[in-house]
């Protein structure tokens, strides 16, 4: 096990580097989170809907498809110049790859969600500070489970003449059920309910993610066997 | 048509009646043969004729449909520890292009699980790569490119190599080298199963010359038997059906 962590450590950081070098990905979905921040700020109409009601849905639109971007980019870096040849004819471990591959899923998109959530905070006006803490867990939760699935697709998606459209069809419908738990969670907390109440959707989430991130680390060797 | 003959040297390879299909195509038809260490397989033959599967179903990257390889004994594809054991180099660099040179092979390094940075520096300076090691990728020519490519699948001492069109865009002073590099392993007891276009660089490589044809094996010749200057008159009749 500490073998497989080892090696996944290894080609997060090489994922990470190269997202550092370039920031493309990185950049398009600040700019994604951003813009749908604005658009969703004027087209709201703050007399008829409140700020606390609509947050928590824009809030996860936007890091569900800003996230998108970033997951066409984990294996399309392989992709060039068969790069992925090279990590499947190593001996690192198929379950390494994915877990160093979601590695640096995560910790895109929680850089993401580090400057699009105060946005939403300036934008809607929305008195975050006393619930950051359960806010950031509801957050990194969702993201665990977000990163399981699309890094998977990702994987099935690179090969394909149409991989960036394939990732959100196949990955969107499995999304689902982690952005509902996660906008219910976050909608508790910002309409001021008591945490427990938030308690129900969070464990929903646990659950999801223990079940996408297993399920998704035992499909991926198949998705790679050819 | 087999390649296996009477060989003094250790076993390293044994692959029997290998096949790989894709779909309806057999792109590899029941191919068998042996490789001892320090043996070299120079493989000819058309476009289309299975060559390049064949490597990458040895490398592991395809499973067979039928048929066994075994390398050292472990079966193909097999698990971390003959992945180990095998090096490939191919037309296709399978670099970063964001990362340097020593990124680069460093990566490979790590993933053999090699962590002493004088092996990597010791890898690139065996391809004349070493003043190159802190250049980024994509601002290397596509021949050093290769050559940081053919680096990276050294380094970790394979103890077979397969190689496919590895002087792909590789200029004279960096054909040398590899060519000189492969002289060396081969020296040393590796295995090298080549595969290439170019019959006079094959040849002057390979204990073994073999023509694949359809998937399969047209000819195979003890290298010791053949003479260079006839053997491009063998290799065409051996693929004539079909040119």
């Amino acid at each position: 096990m500490s073998e497989t962590l080892a090696a996944a450590w290894v080609i997060a950081r090489k994922d990470l580097t190269i997202e550092f070098r370039t920031r493309s990905a990185f950049f398009s979905a600040v700019v994604f989170a951003l813009l749908g921040l604005v658009i969703f700020y004027y087209a709201w109409d703050p007399t008829a809907v409140a700020a606390i009601d609509l947050a928590p849905g824009v809030l996860w639109v936007i890091f569900t498809f800003s996230g998108i971007l970033g997951l066409n980019r984990s294996f399309g870096v392989e992709s060039a110049d068969h790069a992925i040849d090279g990590l499947l004819a190593s001996p690192v471990s198929r379950e390494a790859i994915f877990i160093g591959k979601a590695f640096a899923n995560l910790v895109f998109i929680g850089a993401v969600q580090l400057i699009a959530v105060p946005a939403l905070a300036i934008f809607y006006n929305l008195p975050l500070q006393h619930i950051a803490l359960p806010l950031l867990a509801i957050a990194f939760l969702a993201a665990i489970g977000l990163v399981a699935v699309g890094t998977l697709f990702s994987a099935m998606a690179v090969n394909t003449r149409l991989a960036e459209l394939l990732l959100p069809m196949l990955a969107l419908p499995f999304f689902v059920p982690i952005v509902m738990a996660a906008a219910q969670a976050t909608s508790k907390l910002l309409s001021g309910r008591p945490l427990a109440e938030a308690a129900a959707w969070i464990k929903l989430l646990l659950a999801f993610d223990i079940v996408f991130v297993v399920a998704c680390a035992l499909a991926y060797p198949f998705t790679v066997e050819d | 048509m087999t390649a296996s003959g009477p060989r003094t040297a250790q076993q390293l390879l044994e692959v029997a009646g290998l096949s790989r299909n894709f779909g309806t195509r057999r792109a590899v038809a029941g191919v068998s043969f042996s490789l001892g260490e320090g043996e070299c397989l120079a493989l000819f033959g058309p476009n289309g004729a299975g060559k390049t599967t064949l490597l990458r179903v040895l490398a592991g990257l395809l499973k067979p449909s039928a048929g066994v390889a075994m390398l050292s004994g472990i079966s193909l594809p097999g698990g971390s520890t003959v992945r180990s054991r095998i090096g490939l180099i191919s037309h296709h660099t399978m670099l970063y292009d964001a990362l340097s040179a020593r990124e680069n092979v460093s990566f490979a390094a790590r993933l053999y699980g090699i962590r002493d940075p004088e092996r990597v520096d010791a890898a690139l300076d065996r391809m004349s790569m070493l003043v190159h090691a802190d250049t980024s990728v994509r601002s290397l020519s596509r021949g050093m490119q290769q050559r940081v490519s053919i680096a990276r699948a050294m380094v970790h001492s394979p103890r077979l190599v397969l190689a496919d069109e590895p002087y792909s865009g590789l200029d004279e002073s960096g054909a040398r080298a590899l060519s000189s590099l492969l002289r060396e392993l081969i020296a040393a007891g590796t295995g090298v199963i080549i595969v290439t276009h170019n019959l006079a660089e094959g040849l002057s490589l390979a204990t073994r010359a073999a023509v694949m044809r359809s998937g399969s094996f047209a000819r195979v010749d003890e290298r010791a038997t053949l003479d260079s200057a006839s053997y491009p008159d063998l290799y065409r009749n051996a693929v004539a059906s079909i040119v």
